[in-house]
């Protein structure tokens, strides 16, 4: 029989307890086990980014990642980006006003992406807009709207800052 | 696909670890594991054991050692993660080198879980960091059962994928020489997309005044199977491409032709070695 592991996930704000074997990758675990099914698994291999989750408020593939080894860290995906009344967060208020997804495959690690680079840098130029998702791959869009969506969100942010 | 069973540990303590090793021929280190984890779960790699490092405390410090250690530069220890190198202003001051390579390497995202110690053990020939290990003459500190050991860079590579670490032996520091006054580096490297792995990528530290005397040296990425480092010293500028060629034999892959390949390095070599001399002369502007 493979060894069990029992292991405590923070997610969201939420403690979870599962008890799966080493080789759970976190992107499965967060799937499979906890059912948050917003985080896509697209290549398993770190190339495409639909699984960027935030560990510690830091992008990371969370396809790259054990569950065993994400004890301690507190995870946000793409379900912990909604504000507490359930309405849009800033990012994905604008990828909507901007039709940054078709599919929406690789939406769930665009939003997260983002979310953490507009918190690390809350005005970015347009190359910095541009270099924000350098690291995640769609086949639908062409990017363009993607990139428009990271400066109307950063816009969005910025008003709610101010009011 | 998924990988393969395996047993899991997590030690608390550099000696614990090499316990773990020790006990099992079959088992290898987890740290980032942004290279590993792919390797496992395409099932090219099935270790009995995985002996994750990240819950070391203690090993994520980047120390600056003064001029009567090892004539100065920068230590960076095992946990430290490309990420934080890269933002490292001490790094950045010490050996300016490590960041202009670092920014290639992947992604943030793969950054901020992905360690530059890993990725000098890691041994890939196609990576930034083993060349920018070399070119500098830097080392890895190791620690295994019979006590810990440096290995310079220059006994560090073996071959593809293979570094000469046993395999109990766990790296707990990188160290990256400083930059010595006289001195001035550049890197490029040309990949398909930014953040890809080069087809390939050089390195360039060149030492002295411009003329004869001044000490160049390039080192390449994706050109042969393991880092390699040329010494053009004395080399005609137009003649740098050429001079370099006489001594790599560039392979050839499915992302491109050795002829491709061999073209990069003559434009590149050019390029690198002048990045080189003008940021050497951007710092020493009594000399112009
Ligand atoms: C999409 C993607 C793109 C990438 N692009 C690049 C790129 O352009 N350039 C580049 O250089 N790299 C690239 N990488 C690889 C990345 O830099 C890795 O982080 C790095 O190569 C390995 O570091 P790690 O900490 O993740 O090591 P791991 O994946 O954990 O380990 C890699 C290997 O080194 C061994 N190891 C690691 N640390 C130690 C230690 N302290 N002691 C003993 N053995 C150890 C492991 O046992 C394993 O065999 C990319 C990765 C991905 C997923
Ligand atoms: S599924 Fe993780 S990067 Fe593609
Ligand atoms: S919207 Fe379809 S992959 Fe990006």
């Amino acid at each position: 029989m493979e060894e069990l592991h029992d292991v405590r996930l923070s997610v969201n704000g939420h403690t979870h307890e599962i008890r799966v074997p080493a080789r759970r990758l976190l992107s499965d675990a967060l799937r499979h086990d906890l059912r948050l099914t917003g985080t896509h698994v697209g290549c398993e291999h770190g190339v495409c980014g639909a699984c960027t989750i935030l560990v510690d408020g830091a992008p990371t593939r969370a396809c790259l990642m054990f569950a065993v080894s994400a004890q301690g860290s507190e995870i946000t995906t793409v379900e912990g980006l909604t504000r507490p009344d359930g309405s849009l967060g800033p990012v994905q208020q604008a990828f909507m006003e901007c039709h940054g997804l078709q599919c929406g495959f690789c939406t769930p690690g665009f939003l997260t992406t983002i979310t953490a680079g507009l918190r690390d840098n809350p005005t970015p130029t347009h190359d910095e807009a541009r270099d924000m998702v350098a690291g995640n791959l769609c086949r639908c869009t062409g990017y363009q709207n993607i990139v428009k969506a990271v400066e109307r969100a950063a816009e969005i942010a910025g008003e709610e800052a101010a009011s | 696909m998924k990988p393969a069973p395996f047993a899991y540990r997590r030690p608390g303590t550099i000696a614990e670890a090499v316990e773990a090793l020790a006990g099992e021929p079959n088992a290898k280190v987890l740290a980032g594991g942004q290279s590993l984890v792919p390797l496992l779960s395409m099932r090219l790699a099935a270790p009995a054991t995985l002996v994750d490092i990240n819950g070391i405390p203690g090993l994520d410090t980047i120390t600056v050692l003064p001029e009567s250690e090892n004539g100065g530069g920068v230590r960076v220890g095992a946990l430290a993660r490309h990420a934080a190198v890269l933002a490292s202003d001490d790094v950045r001051r010490v050996q300016p080198l490590v960041p202009l390579a670092l920014s290639h390497v992947a992604h943030a995202t793969i950054r901020n879980r992905g360690t530059t110690v890993g990725s000098l053990v890691h041994a890939d020939a196609a990576a930034e960091m083993p060349v920018v290990l070399s070119l500098l003459g830097g080392s890895v500190e190791v620690e295994g059962p019979a006590g810990r050991r440096t290995i310079p860079a220059s006994e560090l590579y073996v071959g593809p994928l293979e570094s000469s670490l046993h395999h109990d032996e766990i790296a707990v520091s990188a160290f990256f020489p400083a930059l010595a006054p006289g001195a001035g580096v550049a890197f490029e490297e040309i990949a398909r997309r930014h953040g890809d792995y080069a087809l390939v990528g050089a390195a360039a530290l060149v030492d002295g005044a411009p003329g004869d005397g001044q000490s160049v040296k390039v080192g390449y990425l994706s050109v042969s199977d393991v880092p390699t480092v040329v010494d053009l010293s004395g080399v005609a500028d137009d003649e740098l491409g050429e001079a370099a060629l006489a001594q790599l034999d560039p392979a050839e892959d499915i992302h491109a032709s050795a002829a491709y390949r061999a073209q990069l390095v003559r434009v590149l070599t050019a390029r690198v070695v002048r990045s080189a001399r003008v940021f050497r002369q951007a710092q020493r502007p009594e000399e112009l």
